[in-house]
């Protein structure tokens, strides 16, 4: 078996896994010398393979965390492939012909253009859309003003520095068990690099990337904004997206320097399993800003609709003085999903601040967790938390639950803490209905307004996709 | 316009209408008073086509056409409305997104384009302006924090809003002062025409003196018991219920 794999590797590496489209995927497994293999194929530095064989030997010590409001089966960590080229077209559909109509249904009603949803559903079609000239375009734009821009691999082989000051500085590789496993197994991912002093000229997503398809179950992303830059970035899409692997574990480590800003948008909308809750992503993810300069800001918006399961908690730690960070987040989780998500905010410099908006929809069977961590170190004087955390129930066989927790070693600090838990009742309903709406319109109303304060904080385009998302999540959520 | 014939309604096995008939041609309007609990809110709640209340036997026709299986969207849509007893709270849903969901949904149903912001912001300025509502009420949620005399007002502003062909005002007067009742009053006449009807569900003949019904009608036991023109009002006000 292994040596067959060892050939495997060698056969792949001379072909160059960029031309070669066919059999590139490991036999499932995982030891040292598959991640060798990984950091062989990529042609990594020395330095990045140690760093990834420390993650692995560290992981073997720990256990997975059961603490989350979350029940699945075991996972099998033996069972897994760590690694498939970037083009898998094999099992692929071939044409839109061969795609779920389910699925081509819900493209429809998010209103995504023809020619994209394509690529969404990810039919092995060559250049299915003009992404390549999109993003030739936006290239130069980011170029003139020194951003970088690119794959989490061509930014370790052009800018290893950077790679090797940064990477893991936020998100430490014990940090946690789905951190460790991603920091020795890392397929692919983004990385960002903004100079000093420069506002980079437009929103960067994720989308526009070349080669963004396929990084695979264990992305890894650095985000990187020098003194006094600043930069939004959008990551995800409103569009369900099709996988085959069901582990999903991706780290995003974000640094801002002195005066820095960082704006991180969400919207994921994985595969949630079918209304009987088969089949769908689970999600762990490790996000994490460090707000390392004074006066830095980072801020999270999350909008979370897909997974079978979601653990995912971005948090800011609040290093720098005067630093802020913040945390806006709607998470829905419909039929059987399970969605176990948060937020922390650590205070260490004086007169930090952060917010926390939070707001959660259950419906159908589904649960869905706030779990949240304020602490302030003994240092942050003047440091103030705020905390509102809302959830929404729709149906009587969802759950809501919260977890706020709240550490202060400092006596000059305030936090504030509100949490509402309530029920779309039938009155309301109704009043909407005899004004003329549909039972499912009054529901989006009611959903959308529940959502408000969150949605405001997304890039605007980004905010309507993500309304149209939320109300096609939960159609027939009621009745 | 309305036409009830022989209503038998339940909820959860209670009978709460019964044998119950009232006919409401286009352009009257008709009062309906009675004890609590004799089926006043009940009959309001049965003709929107709350599910709660049961439709036994008998027929709801609204402009010829038989509406007991209808939803109470499909309902209001054809023009039905009702200025409710207790407007409910939806805390986080702005004034006027609902109130332009639901001019728009009424557009739409009539084959129409749906009105912009900017004109929809005029139009519900000057109705607003009408019914002594300040301007803030455009950015509070639905109902949250308003005053009982407030709440009742939002009613009629979404009234004249949404120009309903049957309105039905479940005791819109209970709780509000002098000022507010004659605001609501007038706000009420004003949609008066020869096509709209209205039906007042009340205790008092003071709303009644502000808005002249064509019939008065008594509704005791779930079912209508006595019916006569203004004057019966001020002999109810009089001699008490009891009488009847």
């Amino acid at each position: 078996m292994k040596n067959n794999a060892d050939q495997f590797i060698r056969e792949k590496y001379e072909h160059g896994f960029v031309t070669d489209i066919e059999q590139d995927t490991f036999e499932p497994g995982l030891d040292e010398d598959v991640i060798k293999k990984i950091s062989q194929i990529k042609n990594e530095p020395s330095f990045l393979t140690e760093w990834r064989l420390r993650a692995f030997s560290q992981w073997k010590t720990m256990q997975e965390p059961h603490w989350g409001q979350l029940k699945y089966n075991p996972i099998d960590y033996q069972s897994l492939s760590y690694y498939s080229a970037p083009k898998n077209n094999k099992d692929a559909p071939k044409s839109l012909d061969e795609v779920d109509p389910k699925l081509l249904e819900t493209y429809e009603k998010l209103g995504i253009p023809l020619h994209e949803r394509a690529k969404l559903a990810g039919v092995a079609v060559d250049a299915v859309f003009d992404s390549v000239s999109v993003a030739t375009t936006f290239k130069d734009t980011l170029e003139k003003v020194g951003v970088i821009f690119c794959s989490f691999s061509e930014a370790v082989q052009k800018y290893p520095e950077l790679i090797e000051r940064y990477l893991g500085t936020v998100v430490p590789q014990r940090d946690n068990f789905f951190a460790a496993l991603n920091s020795a197994v890392f397929s692919d991912g983004s990385f960002v690099y903004i100079p000093k002093n420069t506002k980079c000229p437009m929103e960067l997503s994720t989308y526009f990337r070349i080669n963004a398809s396929n990084t695979g179950q264990f992305e890894r992303t650095l985000i990187i904004a020098d003194e006094g830059s600043y930069v939004s970035y959008l990551e995800g899409c409103t569009a369900p997206m099709r996988d085959e692997n069901q582990l999903h574990a991706a780290v995003v480590e974000l640094v801002a320097l002195k005066d820095a800003e960082i704006k991180y948008s969400t919207v994921q909308n994985w595969y949630p399993g079918d209304e009987n809750g088969v089949g769908g992503i689970y999600n762990f993810v490790t996000k994490r800003g460090d707000c390392r300069g004074a006066n830095s800001k980072i801020s999270w918006t999350q909008v979370e609709t897909g997974s079978a399961i979601t653990w995912k908690y971005p948090s800011c730690i609040l290093r720098g003085e005067n630093s802020i960070g913040k945390f806006y987040s709607v998470a829905v989780a419909n039929n059987f999903q399970q969605a176990d998500t948060g937020t922390k905010m650590i205070h260490i410099g004086k007169n930090t601040k952060s917010t926390i908006i939070s707001k959660g929809i259950s419906a159908g069977n589904a649960s869905n967790a706030y779990r949240g961590r304020v602490k302030f170190f003994k240092n942050a004087e003047n440091a103030r938390n705020y905390t509102q955390c809302d959830s929404l129930i729709l149906g009587s066989n969802a759950s809501a639950h919260t977890f706020p927790e709240i550490d202060n070693l400092c006596n000059k600090s305030v936090i504030e803490h509100e949490a509402t838990t309530s029920k779309i009742s039938d009155d309301q309903l109704m009043y909407c209905q005899q004004r003329g709406l549909s039972e499912e319109d009054s529901v989006n109303l009611i959903v959308n307004g529940f959502c408000k304060e969150v949605f405001k904080e997304l890039p605007m385009e980004f905010a309507v996709e993500a309304q149209n998302l939320l109300n096609v999540t939960l159609e027939g959520a009621i009745g | 316009m309305l036409e009830i014939e022989k209503l038998n309604v339940s909820v959860e096995n209670k009978i709460i209408l019964n044998d119950f008939s009232l006919k409401i041609n286009p352009g009257e309007v008709h009062a309906v008073m009675g004890k609590n609990g004799a089926g006043k809110s009940s009959l309001a709640q049965a003709i929107i086509g709350n599910s709660n209340y049961s439709i036994n036997s008998g027929k709801i026709k609204f402009n010829g056409s038989l509406i007991n299986d209808l939803e109470i969207n499909e309902r209001a849509l054809l023009g039905i409305f009702l200025a409710f007893q207790y407007p409910i709270e939806i805390p986080g849903v702005n004034n006027t997104y609902l109130l332009r969901s639901a001019l728009n949904a009424k557009l739409k149903s009539e084959g129409k384009d749906e009105i912009d912001s900017f004109d929809f912001l005029k139009l519900i300025k000057t109705l607003m302006n009408k019914m002594n509502i300040s301007d803030e009420f455009i950015h509070r949620s639905v109902n949250e924090g308003f005053s009982g005399g407030e709440k009742k007002k939002n009613e009629v502003l979404q009234m004249l809003l949404l120009e309903p062909k049957l309105c039905i005002l479940d005791e819109t007067d209970s709780g509000l002062d002098v000022d507010a009742l004659k605001i609501v009053s007038n706000g009420v006449n004003e949609l008066r025409d020869s096509e709209r009807s209205f039906l007042i569900i009340t205790h008092y003949k003071r709303l009644l003196e502000l808005i002249k019904p064509d019939l008065v009608h008594v509704i005791a036991n779930g079912t209508i018991v006595k019916t006569g023109n203004a004057t019966l009002a001020d002999e109810l006000d009089k001699k008490g219920f009891d009488w009847v």
